[in-house]
Order: C-alpha cells, then sequence, then structure tokens
C-alpha cells in the first residue's frame, strides 16, 4: 500500500474559462473517501509540487448518500464523492465535473433542469389542500415495495451522465424523470392526472427519445429499476394513445 | 391590513419545516418567495431516517396523543413548555394520513395500513416510517407540493441562495432580508411582510457530526447578533449510535434498535448487553441522552469498549434478512458502503456523536421572535423537545411548527397598517451595503489563518468539552479558546480572488457566525450547575427543580452573550422524577 494518495482535479474557474487539471499529494490514512481529501487539500491550498493555488470548488452536504450533490466524475464513472472510499481506487484518483450539465466553476455543475423537468411531468399528487381528511387509500405492502423503491430517487443526474441520448442535440429529459412520472401514476390519489403526465412525455425531449442503451440502471447509485420505469410509462402511453391523442383530461 | 395576494413572506430553509410553512402559507393565496443554500430536495432533512411519531393507536395497545405527550415531555425532562408539546402530539396522526395522502411511501401492514414501530423512550409502536429514510421521503413530497404551486406562481424559489441577515427598522420591527447568491455573489435585499426562518440545526459547530454540510447555524447565529434571542442553547442531543468518520460521523438509527438491534461490548470474554442489565424496562430503547452516557461509560470509565476503544457493537445479525431489507434496508447500505462490512453479518461498530440542536431561536406560543416580522419554526427554534429530544419527534415538529407559523404570519400580516413594499428603502439599502462591506473586508482578507483550520479547531474543543459529560473549568477554557478563534478569524487568508462561486469567503462569514453560536452553547452549558436531559455535569448530577426549571435566554451585547431565564409552562403535567 502506497504512503500517500494522488489525485488529479479537472478546475475551470468560470464557465467561460479553460480547464486544465492539478495533481494533490496526501498523506494515505486508512478509510478516507475523496471528500476527506477534499478537505485535507483546502487546508493547504498547495499543487504537490508545493506551488500555491485557488481552493477547489465543489458542493457537499449529507456524505450519506442521500442528498445527492457531490455527485461528480470519478476515475470516469459518475458517482457521490462521500461514497467513493479511497482504498478500492486506483490512482492517480481523477476528478472532474459531470459533464451534461452546464458547468459553475471546477466541480460544480448546474442541474436545476432536473428539478423543472420534475414540472413538466407534474411530479406530484394533485391534493386538493392540506386539510386533515382522515385515513388515505389502503395500499398494499407489495406496492409499496415498487413505490418504495422509485421514490429514492435523490436527483443526482448519474443517470443522465451516462445517458448517450442526453447530449447538445436532444431535450431528453431522462430516466430519473421518467421513474417519477411512473412513480405518481402508480399512487392512488397521484393517478388522477395520468394522462397528463404522459402526455408531457409524448413530445419532444419525452420518452421517444429513450434508445434503450439501459446505461441507466448499471450506473444508479440507489439501484433503481429505472427500465422498468420507462417500459411502464412506454406501455401506458400506448394503451392510452387514443385518448392522449383526443386530449382527454383523466 | 386584510390579507392579499400582494403580501409577501419569505421563507428561509427549504427542509421540512421552511416547505411545510410554504405549503400553508401558499394555500392561503400568500405568495411565497423561498430561500435555500441547497436545492431543497437536498436539504438536511433527507437524512432522517427511522421515522415520525404519531400516537394512531393501530395496534391496539392503547397509545393516545396524550400519552405521547407525557412521554414527549418526560423524555425532554420537563424543560419544553407544555401546551405546545400537546398541541403537536394531538395533531401528529393527521399529518400521517395527509403525508401518505401526499404520497411518501409508509410501511404498510398486511392489510395495507400504516405500519408503526418502535423508538425509544416509549413501549408503544408509535413510529411510521418509510423504510429507512423516512426524512427524505417526506422531504420529497413536501418539495412536490411546492413545485406544484411553484407551477402555479405561487412560490418564487432562490435555492443556491443564503440568507446573510433580517432587515429591521428602527422600532425594531423586520421588513425582509439579505442574502447572497452563492455563484455570482450578488448581494441582494428582499422586502417581505414577515420572514419565516427554517434554518435547521448547528451540528457543523462541533466540526464532524450527524449534521450534513449545511447545518452550520449561520442564519441562527447572524440574527442573534441582530437582536434576536436564542433559547436553550446548551442542549445539544449526542445520538448514542453514529459511525466515526474522517469527514463525518453517519448516523445508525434508533429504527436499528426499534427493530431488534442490541449493544453490547465484552466484559470477561462473554457478550455484555450493558443497555439490558442496566435498564430492564426498556433496554436497548431507553432515551438518546441516557444510551449516550451509557456508551460514554462503557468506553471512558469503565475501560470496555471494543479492544479499548471508544467503540461499542450494534448488533443486527439475530434479525430476519426479510425484515433488514424490508425496514432498514437504507441504514445497511450505509454501513455497508462506508464501513465496507455487512452489518447483517457482522455487528456494526458505533460511537456517540453530536446530532441534533434542542436550542434555538426563541419564539412565543405561536413561533414569533421577540423581533415582530421574525418567526421560526423546525430545528432552528428552540420549543418541543425540551432538554432532550424522543426519537421520531424531530420530524414531528418541524411540520407542527411549520404549519403554526404559517398560520401566524397569516395573522400577523392581517394586523400590519403598511405593507414591506411601502417601507422606506433606506433600510434595505442600508443592511444591504453592511453585507456588502462584510463580504468585501473577508474577500480581501490575506492573513495567516486558514478557515478551515480555525474551524477544526473549534470542532475539536466543542466535542471535547461540550458534549455529553461537561465540566465547568473545561467550558471556561472552551470560551477562552472560542474567544481566541474569534479574533484569529480577523487574520483569515481567503486564497481565492475570485468573484464567481468563492466558497471560501462564504465559509469564513459563517464561521464567524458558529462561533458566536458555540459561545451560546458554552456559556449557557457553564451558567446551568444542574444535570438535565442531554446536558451531564458530573459535579452536579442531578437535575434542579428549584433553581434550573427554566428556559435559558441569551442575549446580544457587544460584549458577548447575557444570560436570563424565563419559567417553563408546566401547567398541564407535574414535572416527574425522570426514571427509565
Amino acid at each position: 500500500m502506497s504512503d500517500k494518495v494522488v489525485l488529479r482535479i479537472r478546475r475551470q474557474e468560470t464557465p467561460k474559462a479553460n480547464p486544465h487539471w492539478e495533481e494533490y499529494h496526501l498523506a494515505y490514512r486508512p478509510y478516507l473517501n475523496v471528500i476527506s481529501c477534499l478537505h485535507e487539500i483546502r487546508k493547504t491550498l498547495k499543487t504537490f509540487d508545493g506551488r500555491p493555488t485557488s481552493p477547489i470548488a465543489w458542493e457537499s452536504s449529507c456524505l450519506e448518500e442521500i442528498c445527492g450533490i457531490c455527485t461528480m466524475v470519478i476515475n470516469g464513472r459518475v458517482r457521490q464523492a462521500c461514497s467513493a472510499l479511497v482504498d478500492p481506487l486506483s490512482q492517480p484518483i481523477t476528478l472532474e465535473p459531470m459533464t451534461k450539465f452546464s458547468l459553475v466553476r471546477d466541480l460544480i455543475v448546474d442541474r436545476s433542469s432536473l428539478f423543472e423537468n420534475l414540472k413538466r411531468v407534474k411530479a406530484w399528487v394533485p391534493l386538493k389542500d392540506t386539510s386533515d381528511q382522515g385515513a388515505g387509500p389502503k395500499i398494499l405492502p407489495q406496492d409499496q415495495h415498487v413505490n418504495y423503491a422509485l421514490s429514492r430517487c435523490f436527483s443526482c443526474g448519474a443517470c443522465l451522465e451516462v445517458c448517450p441520448q442526453v447530449n447538445e442535440k436532444t431535450q431528453f429529459v431522462g430516466a430519473a424523470v421518467l421513474s417519477q412520472a411512473r412513480l405518481f401514476n402508480r399512487h392512488p390519489l397521484g393517478k388522477e392526472i395520468k394522462l397528463e403526465r404522459l402526455r408531457a412525455l409524448m413530445g419532444e425531449g419525452g420518452i421517444e427519445d429513450c434508445g434503450n442503451a439501459q446505461n441507466c440502471l448499471a450506473i444508479c447509485p440507489k439501484e433503481i429499476p429505472l427500465v422498468d420505469s420507462i417500459a411502464e410509462v412506454n406501455r401506458d402511453i400506448t394503451f392510452n394513445l387514443v385518448k392522449l391523442i383526443e386530449g382527454e383530461k383523466a | 391590513m386584510a390579507s392579499n395576494s400582494k403580501q409577501k413572506v419569505i421563507v428561509v430553509g427549504g427542509g421540512l419545516a421552511g416547505l411545510f410553512a410554504t405549503i400553508k402559507l401558499a394555500e392561503r393565496g400568500i405568495s411565497v418567495q423561498l430561500i435555500s443554500i441547497v436545492p431543497c430536495k437536498r436539504s438536511h432533512s433527507a437524512c432522517a431516517q427511522g421515522g415520525i411519531n404519531a400516537s394512531v393507536n393501530t395496534q391496539g395497545e392503547g397509545d393516545s396523543p396524550r400519552i405521547h405527550f407525557e412521554e414527549t415531555l418526560h423524555g425532554g425532562d420537563y424543560l419544553a413548555n407544555q401546551p405546545m408539546v400537546l398541541g403537536m402530539c394531538e395533531r401528529a396522526p393527521s399529518y400521517i394520513y395527509l403525508l401518505d395522502r401526499m404520497g411518501v411511501a409508509f410501511n404498510r401492514t398486511g392489510a395495507g395500513d400504516i405500519d408503526f414501530r418502535r423508538f425509544g423512550g416509549t413501549k408503544f409502536h408509535r413510529t411510521a416510517f418509510a423504510g429507512s429514510t423516512t426524512g427524505q421521503q417526506m422531504l420529497y413530497s413536501l418539495d412536490e407540493q411546492v413545485r406544484r404551486f411553484e407551477a402555479e406562481g405561487l412560490v418564487k424559489r432562490y435555492e443556491g441562495w443564503e440568507f446573510l441577515s433580517a432587515v429591521i427598522d428602527d422600532t425594531g420591527v423586520s421588513h425582509g432580508v439579505v442574502a447572497i447568491n452563492l455563484t455570482n455573489l450578488e448581494i441582494q435585499s428582499f422586502r417581505a411582510d414577515a420572514v419565516v426562518m427554517a434554518t435547521g440545526g448547528v451540528g457543523v459547530i462541533y466540526g464532524r457530526s450527524t449534521n450534513s454540510m449545511i447545518c452550520t447555524g449561520s442564519a441562527a447565529g447572524a440574527l442573534f447578533q441582530q437582536g434576536v434571542w436564542y433559547a436553550n442553547g446548551e442542549f445539544i442531543q449526542v445520538h448514542p449510535t453514529a459511525i466515526r468518520g474522517e469527514d463525518k460521523h453517519r448516523l445508525i438509527s434508533e429504527a436499528v434498535r426499534g427493530e431488534g438491534g442490541r449493544l453490547w461490548t465484552y466484559k470477561d470474554n462473554q457478550r455484555w448487553y450493558f443497555l439490558e442489565e442496566w435498564y430492564p424496562n426498556y433496554g436497548n430503547l431507553v432515551p438518546r441522552d441516557i444510551a449516550s452516557r451509557a456508551i460514554f461509560k462503557v468506553c471512558r470509565e469503565l475501560k470496555l469498549g471494543v479492544k479499548g476503544e471508544d467503540v461499542v457493537y450494534l448488533d443486527i445479525s439475530h434479525i430476519d434478512r426479510k425484515i433488514l431489507e424490508d425496514k432498514l434496508q437504507g441504514i445497511l447500505e450505509i454501513y455497508e458502503k462506508f464501513v465496507g462490512e455487512d452489518p447483517s453479518k457482522v455487528p456494526m461498530r458505533v460511537f456517540p456523536a453530536v446530532h441534533y440542536t434542542m436550542g434555538g431561536i426563541y419564539i412565543d406560543a405561536k413561533q414569533m421572535s421577540n423581533v415582530p416580522g421574525i418567526l421560526a419554526a423546525g430545528e432552528c427554534e428552540y420549543q418541543y423537545h425540551g432538554a432532550n429530544r424522543l426519537g421520531a419527534n424531530s420530524l414531528l415538529s418541524c411540520l407542527y411548527g411549520g404549519e403554526l407559523a404559517a398560520e401566524r404570519a397569516e395573522e400577523y400580516l392581517s394586523g400590519l397598517k403598511t405593507s414591506a413594499e411601502s417601507v422606506s428603502s433606506r433600510w434595505f439599502d442600508h443592511q444591504r451595503k453592511l453585507e456588502e462591506e462584510k463580504f468585501e473586508t473577508i474577500f480581501r482578507s490575506r492573513g495567516r489563518e486558514n478557515p478551515y483550520r480555525l474551524w477544526e479547531e473549534m470542532g475539536q474543543w466543542m466535542t471535547d468539552h461540550v458534549t455529553v459529560i461537561r465540566y465547568n473549568p473545561k467550558l471556561k477554557e472552551t470560551d477562552t479558546k472560542l474567544l481566541e478563534l474569534k479574533e484569529r478569524l480577523k487574520d483569515v487568508n481567503v486564497g481565492d480572488s475570485s468573484r464567481w462561486a468563492n466558497q471560501t469567503v462564504v465559509f469564513t462569514r459563517q464561521l464567524a457566525n458558529m462561533i458566536e453560536l458555540a459561545r451560546i452553547v458554552t456559556l449557557g452549558a457553564l451558567r446551568r450547575n444542574e444535570s438535565r436531559g442531554s446536558h451531564y455535569k458530573p459535579d452536579f448530577p442531578a437535575r434542579d427543580d428549584a433553581n434550573w426549571l427554566k428556559t435559558t435566554v441569551a442575549k446580544w451585547t457587544p460584549s458577548g452573550p447575557e444570560f436570563s431565564d424565563e419559567a417553563v409552562d408546566t401547567s398541564l403535567v407535574e414535572p416527574k422524577e425522570r426514571k427509565y
């Protein structure tokens, strides 16, 4: 085991600046993760050869792989930096920002499009109000299991990062958003606007942009059955095609 | 002035309390500007694992909101104002149903009803849960409802903005806030008829805790320096079971013990289930303060930690694999991902870690602070949990506080004679300029200190001396250290000359506010010569109701926090000796 950890980090000060790489060396300790390495680096502000440099910009919050904010590309693979333990990673460890979102600075990207697309598919239960209306509809454990798996999506954007259909030429909303549409279409009260959700996925950037590469399924850190979700939304659109075209509401 | 759509409320913080307040305000037709450091979906509420309490009594155990109320008081060692706690417990069942309608994927019984599990400090199955990511599920459901209001134009989000200070006029009334855009660093003032603070706890003042990195308490610290009072700061919950980490300590939920997990260590080469031996009635489900002290006793006093280290075992290897996957999957994943061992086979290695802030912004019985127009809800305020919070009550208090704050804000708005829109712009300009100057001072600072090292130093001192066991001489030393850090902070080297996403300037400003809060915690602890809930002094081992059944109130002065006391409302239940 080497006594040091070597990191190569892609730096870019502004969206228009030229990117460059910087190398950092740290003393090895057991149980390090990528975040602890970044913590170490910001305490010295020096590259491996002692040259002073600016602090690296990156985002982190929960550090338990549940907020999704620290998602970046580590050794070529998109994942959360908090759960990226150093020991199993080959060195030098490379850190890069995600490429399918616009860059802010260094390892930070702007993922607000993910949330905008959740609006497009009305990823919510259309409650009339939040007054007390007693117990809701019964849901069987087997249905809860499916819903729970889908509801763990933390909008990290990894599925978009690996999707060949997400590029400059398309507006594809991506697997995460399709899967949320499925989740709310399954809910006893959420399905009230099922057709609206399906219709929102028929146009440009919708389900037809999916090329069935299935990279999303392989990369999802929460192992969400994204391909099933895409298939279900597709099936629902086919079954309801007449209604959808005729513009029926419910 | 009657409430109308021209009136505006700013909600600061996009976790559960802030989102619920937003929903309740929007539903009343009041437009809301929601300011959040991170996209709301990434707030710290997502980290709540175990569940939310509500005495729905689906299992015919004879549970009731009244019992929930009494156990919450008892768990909090009687320091909470009682009528508010009663209100919360009575409202709880309706929240469970509401969340269910919103789509929270609560676990179900075979008949399709919501399932409940046990948590600390009670013998009833009172905790509704969605696997072991209940906070995440609740946060998402509220976020989705807010997104609906956003699409309808009633809510405007400012995600990636951080609150800097309130705008307060010369009569002491608030009319809005000043905030900074964390990307382009633009500082802007916002007019609002009322401001609801929902900015969470202060765990980050301890360096490593179970809290998210955004839980600096900076907003509360800034408000404190503007004259907003802070109550019961000395009450910080240390959760008994966390995985120690280099970057943070990761929570292993109480739900693990609720589902049958057992704490043990070796004694005379035998497994010793110390909580079960010491507390035969509640066993592994004693409240958190008691379990944390017990682990400290085992490891530090009896030197019986695993291999002599600060570690005990949390064991679930005897529990059926199917139950584990169904009810605790999220937790198993965390342990496996961060430690690399399968907890269904090998017992988890845990130790206590700072977890929850019971104290917070001083508010009245309707969530209003001492500054008219500034309300607070959720972990950033001090009501509901007294001297120690019971597990699965935090999510509940976020909802109740958020709802009450919305109700109170509407009432306050309808009583206003002028709207924030008509207030002289000089208050806004003044406050914005003040913040711009502060920013520039830090931005230009090229001294000798690294702010992250100062933070680390503070965290170490706070963790060593202001957590589970507290001694007055050490508390005094800690405060001296905090004053030293405050001085050294003036000499930082920001090391970043960019006016774009400059995180070091932002952090340095947060750290200044964190030091103020750390002083409130430390000096509050120094003052309180008794032991109550999470606050334990071996030199004053007993609870002292005659002198200390009181809320600590801290007020800012230029020479440091000034403390006074306020009587606790114990009108409903006579405080009893706290035994488990």
